[in-house]
């Protein structure tokens, strides 16, 4: 029951499963061990740019990875000023989109304006910092932390708050 | 709770692992506990990590579930620290490696002695009249066990109420029903005895059971391999959560096919029609349309408090079309003509009364009932829950319910069963209660005055309980007066306090408060003295789930403090109570409180469930066959009750009860009831008239139980500050409320209050809240009436609504998106 069969996958995959944005900045995220950083607390999340606001349409959401190809997110301009938004009208969010329950892949329901896991039905509001709305995880969606660089309009990726599916630590 | 938020600290390869069955819903998911020393963790290497995964690489989808809610730092006793991980275990059967959103989160509550679980109850606590001091174990005995003699002596048992778990899972168990069911059924001998969740003590499942059917008579594989899936006023996916994705699912999806004809080989095998019948549309009704595909998905929305009536339009229907199993009924069975007669209605008085049209009822009838294409009879799994527990008149809709199953042979059939879908746990086992049928409805006597001295053990009826405003107001009112008591009582010994207490329940209608519990509670804010006890994973704990499947629950660390296992504190009483009856030379009520020589939980379940002559358990007659040794080694899987027999190392249990068609009657035949159509109760319907909405009420996925827990968890609270109230948004519109406001819901009874959450799916003039929450409570505008043996009508009363007001923080903090998995 809990082996997820390739054709739903796809089917429930969406649009996480075309992400791809490459992942620029720092050379510190490889395989292997951790690289010790005694003065820090703080896990070494690159920066890595997103997007323009002026690229991004208010309720469709873009997918990118970070903080490394493998771990698929999405940002939404939500339209709205929400919670934890960024850019000029604060409207602009992004979240990991592997559900934080068993890593299935995230579809936005432009509808609802939630993201939904078709493995075991978990809904999550964007517009809510994450906020799981339903479902049998144990943690709201991790946030991807962002930056809004006036002078190119650019939005910059730089850390996570949660923890990432199917990881010990985000930084592998 | 855990302090990592985007890492964790894995197990090394020599954590120490022990198996733990989920505390929470009847399901009792199996998960392993990894414990290691705080200043060491595993490697990201699989060889180098007891969970033998490669962390040096993303994971991919469902491969584990490992979240920081599963991790926690605990710190036993003697001051050592260690980690712990409680994860889902793969190989568990009943879960399958899933885990809930209520189980996902087992290591954050266990004692860290930091953060939320500083709430915890570490010593007896004795209020002074104006404030809590704590005291030790010695004096907290002394006044408790004192209170009740003076009581006992003077008045007899039945002036000593409790209220009591009778359940397993955390609060219970078989080594805690049976502790406190023997002080309190052989040693005090009360009968003024409630259950955690209703007014009395009884069976929710009385009629099923004097109709010869147990209510747990199948397993859950059944869902698996069942033709049609018949939830009646059954929400599973918040409330059977893994039971539903790990077997209904699959079954609806169509991925069962092939076992369903390797098991039954020649007959018609398709995926799993399914049919609910429920005054809501609920996530679960949502979801199944999701996964079965809406041709296969028939939701009857009946008019509230009418199943009894679609039963019997079903019954007569299919009767009719001669789909009855006459061999059956003949050899199996009696009393089936007198039902047939009692019961009979025509299809379209039965749509007349449940407001479901004819077509729909007919329709369900032949997914259920009719013979499918190979000519065999279709099996059905009938599931219920507390729309019809807690629902018209539970004796009788249970009756006609099993009524039903019992003209077409849904049960003792792989792929069958007339089930109660559960609450929590199971672990029952105690001595005969010394009252009748009907008992004693408790509250009521509180209410009027009686009982001189309330324990509240593991439960919280300010929160679970019909009336529940009188109910409250009538508890304040007479502990307050011995609360002047205690507050007056400067520099007196705990012999004096007795006294004082004892002439204040005695003389001047007081009433003595004690509370056995994790917390504080609501129900602490009238108490007098609290006893601290401990959960699974502090002690060692037997239960059982849905499908009767028994397992044991392993101590891996200490409770916080000096709290104790509730088997130890019952005995702890029944010790100093028989030392007071020593003291002064009464040797015969001394012998009353023999037998509890226990030293650990182990020695309480030796002590009932391994001796079942003359009890009443859930293990029957073979729980001698069980100990602590055989279960571990039975892990996760543990073993489905009855046992039959052990061998070669194993304990070999019951998949499916009743497959020998022989029944709990005295002549070992199913005995219908009749059950005819009977409208709703007038004290109910007199609500109906008066007021607008009708006020359905149950759990959510977040929350379990009183939120014994769940208040201190950020997750859960967050997500419902308030309980939250669906309502129809051109409901909402009408009343001037927005998501996020608070409201009032009052009627004759009292006024309850709730967070606004407008839901399209609700009919109008119908609203959902939630039940049993600690800010909120829907108990307070339930009517007192119950059926013939005691059990409420929670499900049925009816309230205006007012606008409180805004709370701008809940609408800036809460998520009011529709909960429903709808897809465009």
């Amino acid at each position: 029951m809990t082996n997820l069969s390739r054709r739903r996958f796809l089917k429930t995959g969406g649009t996480a499963a075309a992400a791809g944005a490459a992942m620029l900045g720092t050379g510190l995220a490889v395989a292997g061990e951790q690289p010790a950083n005694l003065g820090a607390t703080t896990l070494p999340y690159p920066r890595t740019g997103i997007a323009k606001v002026g690229a991004l349409k208010v309720n469709e959401p873009k997918a990118f990875s970070y903080p490394d190809d493998d771990s698929f997110c999405q940002i939404i301009k939500t339209g709205r000023a929400v919670p934890g938004g960024v850019g000029p009208a604060g409207d602009i969010v992004a979240y990991s989109t592997q559900c934080t329950h068993m890593g299935c892949p995230l579809n936005y329901d432009k509808e609802a304006r939630t993201f939904k896991c078709g493995c075991h039905f978990s809904i999550f509001d964007p517009e809510m910092q994450g906020q799981m709305v339903d479902g049998q995880a144990t943690e709201n969606l991790p946030r991807i932390l962002l930056e809004h660089d006036e002078n190119d309009d650019m939005l910059y990726a730089v850390a996570v708050e949660g923890l990432i599916y199917g990881r010990q630590c985000n930084v592998i | 709770m855990t302090q990592y938020r985007d890492r964790l600290p894995l197990p090394p390869t020599d954590a120490e692992r022990t198996n733990m069955t989920c505390h929470f819903c009847i399901v009792g998911c199996g998960y392993h506990v990894y414990k290691w020393p705080e200043n060491r963790e595993g490697g990201r290497a699989p060889d180098e990590n007891a969970l033998g995964m490669d962390f040096r690489s993303q994971i991919g989808p469902e491969q584990i579930i490992m979240t920081p809610p599963m991790h926690n730092l605990i710190a036993d006793r003697d001051g050592r620290r260690w980690n712990i991980m409680v994860l889902p275990d793969k190989r568990c059967t009943v879960n399958q490696g899933l885990s809930s959103t209520r189980g996902g989160q087992l290591a954050s509550v266990m004692y860290s002695g930091e953060g939320m679980s500083r709430q915890r109850l570490f010593y007896p606590m004795l209020f002074t009249g104006d404030d809590w001091i704590e005291t030790n174990w010695d004096t907290a005995l002394q006044v408790y066990a004192g209170v009740t003699k003076r009581i006992l002596d003077e008045h007899g048992p039945e002036a000593l109420a409790f209220n009591a778990f009778d359940h397993g899972g955390a609060g219970g168990g078989f080594e805690n029903t049976w502790g406190s069911g023997k002080l309190m059924f052989s040693a005090l001998q009360t009968p003024l005895v409630r259950i955690h969740n209703r007014p009395a003590y009884n069976s929710e499942c009385h009629a099923t059971r004097d109709m010869g059917i147990g209510e747990l008579n199948n397993s859950y594989e059944d869902s698996e391999v069942a033709d049609t899936l018949f939830y009646i006023g059954a929400n599973g996916y918040e409330t059977q959560t893994n039971y539903f994705l790990a077997h209904a699912v699959p079954n609806m999806r169509g991925e069962t096919i092939a076992k369903k004809k390797a098991w039954f080989p020649g007959e018609t095998a398709a995926k799993a029609k399914v049919i609910f019948v429920d005054p809501r549309r609920s996530l679960t009704v949502s979801i199944a349309e999701q996964v079965a595909g809406k041709e296969n998905v028939l939701h009857l929305a009946i008019a509230p408090g009418t199943d009894t009536a679609l039963f019997n339009g079903l019954m007569t229907y299919v009767v009719e079309q001669d789909w009855h199993h006459e061999r059956f009924i003949r050899e199996h069975t009696t009393g089936f003509e007198e039902a047939l007669t009692a019961n009979r209605m025509s299809l379209a008085d039965c749509s007349r009364i449940t407001g479901v049209p004819e077509s729909d009822i007919v329709k369900a009838a032949e997914w259920a009932y009719k013979p499918k294409p190979s000519r065999h009879y279709p099996r059905t799994m009938h599931g219920y829950e507390k729309g019809i527990i807690w629902g018209n008149d539970n004796y009788r809709i249970q009756s006609a319910l099993v009524d039903l199953v019992l003209t077409t042979e849904n049960v003792g059939r792989r792929g069958t069963g007339v089930v109660r879908m559960g609450g929590h746990q199971e672990g029952y086992a105690r001595p005969p209660y010394p009252g009748g049928r009907p008992s004693i409805y408790v509250d009521d006597e509180i209410i009027k005055g009686n009982g001189r001295m309330l324990t509240v053990w593991a439960c919280n009826s300010f929160q679970t309980t019909l009336n529940a405003e009188q109910y409250r107001e009538a508890v304040y009112r007479r502990a307050g007066i011995v609360r002047e008591t205690i507050a007056q009582a400067r520099g007196a010994t705990a012999d004096e306090l007795v006294d004082l207490i004892y002439d204040a329940v005695e003389n001047r209608g007081g009433l003595f408060v004690v509370n056995i519990d994790l917390y504080k509670t609501k129900f602490s804010d009238a108490a007098h003295l609290l006893l601290p006890a401990a959960h699974p994973g502090e002690m060692n704990l037997t239960s059982m789930n849905g499908e009767r499947r028994m397992r044991l629950s392993e101590r891996f660390m200490d409770p916080p403090g000096e709290a104790r296992p509730d088997c130890l504190i019952a005995a702890d009483i029944a010790n100093r109570l028989k030392a007071l009856y020593q003291a002064e030379g009464n040797a015969e009520m001394a012998a009353r409180f023999d037998g509890f020589d226990w030293k650990t939980e182990e020695d309480a379940f030796n002590d009932g469930f391994r001796k079942p002559g003359g009890i009443d358990s859930q293990g029957g007659a073979t729980g001698d066959l069980v100990t602590y040794a055989r279960l571990r080694a039975m892990g996760n899987d543990g073993v489905q009750l009855p046992v039959k027999e052990y061998k070669d190392g194993e304990l070999i249990g019951t998949e499916m009860v009743y497959a020998d068609h022989r029944f709990d009657t005295d002549d070992g035949k199913a005995r219908f009831l009749p059950a005819p159509w009977n409208g709703l109760p007038a004290t109910v319907e007199a609500q109906r008239k008066k007021y607008r909405f009708w006020v359905n009420n149950g759990r959510t996925n977040h929350i379990w139980q009183t939120a014994y827990h769940d208040r201190y968890l950020a997750f859960r609270r967050d997500r419902f500050p308030m309980s939250p109230l669906e309502l129809n948004p051109e409901d909402a519109k009408d009343l001037g409320i927005e998501a996020g406001d608070i409201v009032e819901l009052h009627n004759d009874y009292g006024s309850a209050f709730a967070m606004a959450y407008p839901e399209p799916d609700i009919a109008r003039g119908q609203v959902f809240m939630m039940f049993g929450y600690d800010n909120g409570v829907v108990g307070d505008v339930v009517t007192p009436w119950t059926d013939r043996n005691l059990i409420p009508y929670y499900k049925g009363t009816w309230a205006d609504i007012r606008k409180v007001g805004s709370m701008r923080d809940y609408k800036r903090t809460v998520s009011f998106k529709r909960r429903r998995f709808d897809l465009a």
